[in-house]
């Protein structure tokens, strides 16, 4: 199907308001641009086959009971290359998904979570505002879990970041190196990591951030970040004996 | 339009039937084929092994012993009694097995949450893993249910595109490693069920009375669904068998409630960043309707992030005056307790933040005593007498609280 104007979005009830989250629009090409990324996944054919417009994955979502969020939305409108409202849900939607993939259940064989995982890989390649804006509070996680190979160290469980959690998490982050003694498998006994990790495998680890692009993914959503990350892996894998 | 018409059109040419390609029939079957043609290595199972059912009757086999264990980052700091019980259960039942430094997250967490990663990355990840794994000769245990997913999907992804295996094989170069991939890919629940009758003759205390409702883990059983264990005999094959099973083996009775295949509202991402939703998920959709619906005595799941999220979401929700109160753990801790174990030095509950107390006494558990030992623990470490405790310290067999 090729789309050559904008659809009258006032009119078209299926659109949200369009600047409900203030997003500027942009042009039809890039759009187009950004869908051809998402299309040229090689797992999209894996996700979608097209959308017998039932709503079980709607019935399955989490995420659809919480938000205004719908992945039998995301479905049609990649299957409709419908690019004006995959762009709007790239900015407006898909990280409201809980990637908990409830809608497998699908009986087209669609995986609509699938596609939002892509679409969100497609928005942080771009910078798009909306992957910036999701990953504002996450950096330290990227960090942590580049940097170490491990995502959320005990000593991130501090009072003031899980205040909801009451009391007892109060106590785990106030007897947290003791604690973390007493476990009796020896690689637990950390604090600042998950687990020990051998730095022989963090090197590996660096290497792999750096062959495959997934360091400079980052560049795109925080370059303060990217940067000190390069640099620790850079400093790290020359050190090991790597050219870098 | 770019689906289906277009793969539909291709099929019709060639007289070929439409694949449904959501999951494969027999990715071992597959991975072993592909083993033929020089493409990758297969770790195989090389030990005694028990076979189970997976959703649509493939045969899964499930390795005993000598395991390679592959640790969650969802354990760290919220909840790493799900990680000692598995750990102790594996020692208590006499089988070998290794707790790597040599292994990463699967950073699966990581790529739900930010999508600051791509698929190359992802399956890069997981067989510098299974490398490691394999370099040992010990078999790939994976204890989150995420990461088990996860490297499910990576299979999958691996097997239908040979790019993607060629770009992953030349970083494996880099690494000096070869691109491996066991022969099954095996959750630690799945081992606890394949094992659940040997688990249950060395019950120690009586839990039937103990009424159970289980939180199914999404990333278990709707992540490449056909690969997750079935059983005919428990919820007429309708529902994946692991958690259930080891329960009524063990004696204690399961509670059904309408919301079983719910979320527990982790979301990756909301629950570091977001956590209105996951609190809101957890308790609005999942612990209050197994309160009124099933009224457990305890909540049973076998994912990290799911016993954090049912677990510590309860604490506000509580505050509004709701219907919680329910105590959440492992399947592994649930049976390490049944066997046991030390609630404090083996199962970790003071990790937990949900009142798991009552459940205790239930079990016929004094927890005053349980933790006036671990105190004492804490103290030798303290006095600089021990700078880690142990196993047998675990064990009650440093001190003379005697042997659990
Ligand atoms: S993966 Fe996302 S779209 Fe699919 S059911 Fe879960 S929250 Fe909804
Ligand atoms: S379950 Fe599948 S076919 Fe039904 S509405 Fe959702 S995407 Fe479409």
């Amino acid at each position: 199907m090729t789309v050559t104007s904008s659809p009258p979005r006032d009119t078209d009830a299926h659109y949200k308001v369009w600047d409900v989250a203030g997003y500027a629009d942009v042009p039809r090409e890039t759009k187009a641009r950004l869908f051809e990324q998402v299309k040229g996944d090689l797992r999209f054919g894996d996700y979608l086959y097209g959308c017998y417009e039932c709503g079980i994955c709607v019935g399955a979502c989490p995420s659809a009971k919480f938000y205004d969020f719908s992945p039998r939305r995301i479905a049609q409108a990649a299957a409709r290359e419908d690019v004006d409202l995959i762009y709007q849900q790239m900015q407006e939607d898909i990280w409201d998904c809980s990637q908990c993939f409830s809608c497998v259940r699908c009986p087209r064989g669609n995986n609509p979570g699938g596609i939002v995982t892509i679409m969100r890989e497609v928005a942080v390649r771009n910078g798009l505002a909306s992957a910036k804006e999701a990953l504002v509070g996450y950096t330290r996680i990227i960090y942590k879990i580049m940097s170490t190979g491990t995502q959320v160290s005990p000593d991130m469980l501090s009072k003031d970041s899980f205040p909801d959690w009451g009391p007892e998490t109060a106590d785990v982050a106030d007897n947290l190196d003791l604690w973390r003694r007493a476990l009796p498998p020896e690689t637990m006994h950390t604090t600042t990591t998950g687990w020990s990790v051998a730095e022989s495998t963090l090197i590996e680890l660096y290497l792999i951030w750096m062959e495959t692009g997934a360091l400079d993914m980052i560049a795109e959503v925080d370059p303060g970040l990217h940067t000190i990350l390069l640099e620790l892996m850079e400093e790290r894998l020359e050190e090991a004996g790597f050219e870098v | 339009m770019t689906i289906p018409v277009e793969a539909l059109r291709r099929a019709k040419a060639a007289e070929e039937p439409v694949a449904d390609r959501r999951a494969l029939d027999d990715p071992r079957a597959e991975l072993l084929e592909l083993e033929r043609q020089g493409e990758l290595i297969v770790q195989k199972i090389d030990r005694e092994a028990i076979s189970v059912m997976t959703k649509y009757g493939r045969e899964k086999r499930i390795q005993k012993s000598h395991l390679w264990h592959h640790k969650s980052c969802g354990q760290c700091g919220h909840i790493p009694g799900y990680s000692t019980s598995i750990f102790w259960l594996m020692r208590k039942l006499g089988y070998d097995y290794h707790d790597p430094h040599d292994q990463t997250s699967c950073t699966g967490w990581n790529y739900y949450a930010s999508a600051t990663s791509n698929p190359a990355a992802q399956a890069a990840v997981a067989v510098r893993n299974f490398a490691a794994a394999y370099e040992t000769g010990y078999f790939p245990l994976i204890h989150c249910g995420t990461s088990y997913g996860h490297y499910k999907d990576v299979r999958e992804e691996l097997i239908r595109h040979p790019e993607l295996r060629a770009q992953v094989r030349a970083v494996m170069a880099k690494l000096g490693k070869p691109l491996v991939l066991p022969e099954e890919i095996v959750h630690y629940s799945e081992w606890v069920h394949a094992l659940r009758h040997e688990i249950a003759a060395k019950r120690v205390r009586d839990v039937s009375g103990i009424v159970v409702s289980v939180h199914p883990a999404c990333h278990y059983h709707k992540v490449v669904p056909g690969d997750a264990i079935y059983d005919p005999d428990i919820y007429g094959g309708q529902r994946t068998a692991v958690v259930t099973g080891l329960v009524e083996a063990l004696g204690a009775t399961v509670h059904d409630y309408s919301t079983w295949f719910d979320c527990c509202g982790f979301g990756f991402r909301h629950i570091l960043v977001q956590r209105d939703f996951s609190r809101s998920f957890a308790t609005l959709r999942k612990i209050e309707v197994m309160k009124e619906e099933a009224n457990p005595d305890v909540v049973l799941t076998h994912d990290t992030g799911c016993v954090t999220t049912l677990d510590k979401s309860q604490f506000a929700a509580m505050a509004h005056g709701r219907n919680v109160g329910l105590p959440v753990m492992s399947d592994a801790q649930f049976a390490a307790l049944a066997l046991g174990a030390h609630p404090y030095r083996v199962c970790q509950l003071h990790w937990h933040s949900a009142d798991y107390r009552p459940l205790l006494e239930k079990m016929g558990i004094d927890w005053e005593k349980a933790w006036a030992e671990f105190q004492s623990d804490l103290r030798r470490l303290e006095s600089g007498e021990k700078r880690y405790l142990d196993w047998d310290d675990a064990d009650g067999l440093n001190d003379d609280s005697g042997p659990h």
